[in-house]
């Protein structure tokens, strides 16, 4: 028989106690596997999100500066218009290697997300749409047949949810206007995957935004002259200048600012886990007062007894830090669901990345806890008078 | 060859009870020879389970002295205290006092764990039938009846091979019958093998049977005499 079989016994007297007590370490290592993870997860798919839009510099037309952040990453409400006019001009520029014009829509559709419905968001391109991402690759199908005409090219998420096919028809129902599926992009990992893609023309004619546009991508030759290129458009009327960077920088602290909240949800989980493991553990102690004074008679050292004592905390950490790791890989889709719901701006790959490392780390973390948290209730239990224990212990 | 094994000279125990000073035991004398076998006896509060727990290292002394294998232990410190309780006593109490989570033979073996000794399971499982438990080894503590725990609590006592055995009224929580049993153990083990016993008990009928008996009242020995019934 081993000290820590001792241990392990007593664990298993009061089933529900310990179950509950490894239950509380379990939770909060799963949130804190889950809220790291995000972390981790969350500034990839972001980063990827917004490298993969290939151009450094969006003009649109003037706004609030996050609106315009949210706007040409999601499309979403609230969009605001520019003349074309403005593109022709920007065009000439000789600083530009790549230049887009965009003509975001958004249009509300009963029968999407099995009849909930949901928003559609159709973006008007033009040929050098394609050249500003060269990574797209087709799925099937090809490039629209000509710049003004009734056709779709789809993104691979809202294909895989339509279960679309080149050569199908689809509608923009409150227009009652039939596109023809040419083409589905294959998978990017970004936003671009749920849109619909017109041509241009086409979306200014069928939207009724004759020469609007709602964006201008721009990639420069060279990414150093970002600043007098900024400074040459200042004044411009009617548009602004936004740097890729830039965006990355406000979501970034836009989201570090709500990171440092569920940082500390975290530590207060763990805080919790700790004071509930101290109070088990103290509990326990008390209660066999006896059985730690026979312990002592029949010549356990303070030693012996601190060991027995503090094996049984960690346990109960080593086993919350198992269950928390299995909790956080099992519910990865669920808070991935959930924080999906809740972020403003979520990118399109995964948002919780769980690595080994941060299952390792976050095990570890447990285990440190149970060796700190087990301290007083073995110091306790071990500076215990055998006799006073023993006789003076009901 | 010096065969007494605890010499106590002019020994008392004082402790706080409230707000009051009580004196369990008072200026005792005693010495306990290799081979006794003793009764300490008498009314409640009279001392005897303080008495015994100070001869047995739990605790210690207030004043005087206390001599265990002609070394000094009143001026020891709980943590040599352990180590004199390891390596010479055994202890049986009132309540048996086994872990209720670990089985007989587990509750036997204990002390050899605590002692650093090896774990000699033979040693254990020969102990329990010793003490005639052979069918209920791996049995779980609820599993057995009062006299079959006390008859563990014995063999756990002994697995250390302890020089002297202290049983704080092990007879106490049992009827006749069964208290009759483990004090026919105690019996054996001190003729057959040679075993110092000092026990304390309410019980007359049990402690006449031992061969030397000492009464205790208010701390002080009253009487020691020769116990006619010993057989």
């Amino acid at each position: 028989m081993k000290i820590i079989s001792v241990a392990f016994k007593n664990l298993q007297r009061k089933k529900i106690r310990t179950f509950l007590t490894i239950g509380g370490v379990a939770i909060a290592v799963a949130v804190l596997v889950s809220l790291m993870g995000f972390d981790a997860g969350y500034q990839k798919s972001l980063t990827n999100d917004i490298d993969k839009m290939g151009y450094q510099v969006l003009v649109t037309a003037k706004g609030c500066p996050y609106e315009a952040a949210t706007l040409m990453l999601k499309g979403g409400g609230g969009l605001r218009y520019m003349e074309q006019a403005v593109y022709e001009k920007i065009a000439k520029d000789p600083r530009i290697e790549r230049i887009s014009p965009q003509l975001a829509a958004t249009e509300f559709d009963k029968d999407r997300q099995n009849g909930q419905g949901g928003i559609v968001l159709y973006m008007g391109v033009s040929n050098s749409y394609l050249e500003l991402k060269p990574w797209s690759k087709f799925k099937a199908g090809k490039w629209f047949s000509s710049d003004d005409t009734d056709e779709v090219i789809i993104g691979y998420e809202a294909a895989e949810l339509e279960q679309r096919v080149p050569g199908d028809q689809i509608l923009i129902p409150n227009l009652n206007k039939a596109l023809k599926v040419v083409g589905i992009f294959e998978r990017t990992g970004t936003q671009d995957d749920g849109i619909m893609f017109i041509p241009l023309k086409t979306a200014q004619r069928i939207f009724d935004l004759r020469d609007q546009l709602t964006g201008i991508g721009i990639k420069l030759k060279d990414i150093g002259s970002l600043g007098d290129f900024e400074e040459s458009l200042y004044n411009e009327p009617g548009i602004q200048v936004v740097s890729m960077a830039q965006v990355k920088g406000t979501i970034f602290n836009l989201v570090s600012s709500s990171k440092a909240m569920t940082n500390s949800v975290a530590l207060i989980a763990i805080l919790i886990a700790v004071i509930g493991v101290i109070n088990t553990i103290l509990m326990s102690v008390f209660e066999r007062t006896k059985e730690i004074g026979v312990m002592k008679a029949i010549g356990a050292s303070r030693l012996d007894i601190f060991r027995i004592i503090w094996l049984e905390t960690t346990l109960i950490c080593v086993l919350g830090g198992i269950f928390g790791d299995v909790i956080a890989i099992l519910g990865t889709n669920i808070v991935e669901h959930i924080i999906r719901k809740a972020l403003p701006y979520a990118p399109a790959g995964k948002l919780v990345i769980i690595t080994p490392e941060l299952l390792l780390g976050s095990f570890l973390g447990a285990v440190v806890m149970g060796l700190i948290a087990g301290i007083y209730p073995a110091f306790r239990a071990s500076s215990m008078r055998p006799v006073e224990a023993i006789r003076l212990g009901d | 060859m010096n065969n007494i094994l605890i010499k106590a000279d002019k020994i008392s125990k004082t402790y706080r009870l409230f707000a009051e000073e009580v004196r369990a035991v008072k200026d005792l004398d005693i010495e306990i020879s290799q081979g006794e076998f003793i009764a300490i006896m008498g009314p409640s509060g009279s001392g005897k389970t303080t008495l015994l727990d100070i001869l047995g290292c739990l605790d210690r002394v207030s004043t005087g002295k206390l001599e265990v294998l002609d070394k000094n232990v009143s001026v020891l410190k709980e943590s040599s205290l352990v180590k004199v309780r390891r390596a010479n006593i055994g202890f049986v109490f009132q309540e048996f006092l086994l872990i209720p989570t670990l089985t007989a033979l587990e509750n036997v073996e204990l002390p050899l764990l605590f002692a650093k000794l090896p774990q000699e399971r033979d040693l254990a499982v020969r102990l329990l039938e010793k003490v005639g438990l052979a069918k209920r080894i791996n049995h779980l503590l609820k599993q057995l009846s009062g006299g079959e725990r006390q008859r563990v609590a014995i063999a756990r006592a002994l697995v250390t091979s302890p020089k002297i055995l202290f049983a704080d009224e092990p007879t106490g929580n049992l009827d006749t019958k069964s208290g009759q049993q483990i004090f026919d153990i105690f019996k054996e083990l001190n003729q057959k093998d040679g075993l110092t016993i000092v026990l304390t008990t309410h019980n007359n009928k049990l402690g006449l049977q031992a061969k030397r008996i000492i009464y205790l009242k208010d701390g002080r020995i009253v009487s020691k005499e020769e116990s006619s019934l010993y057989a």
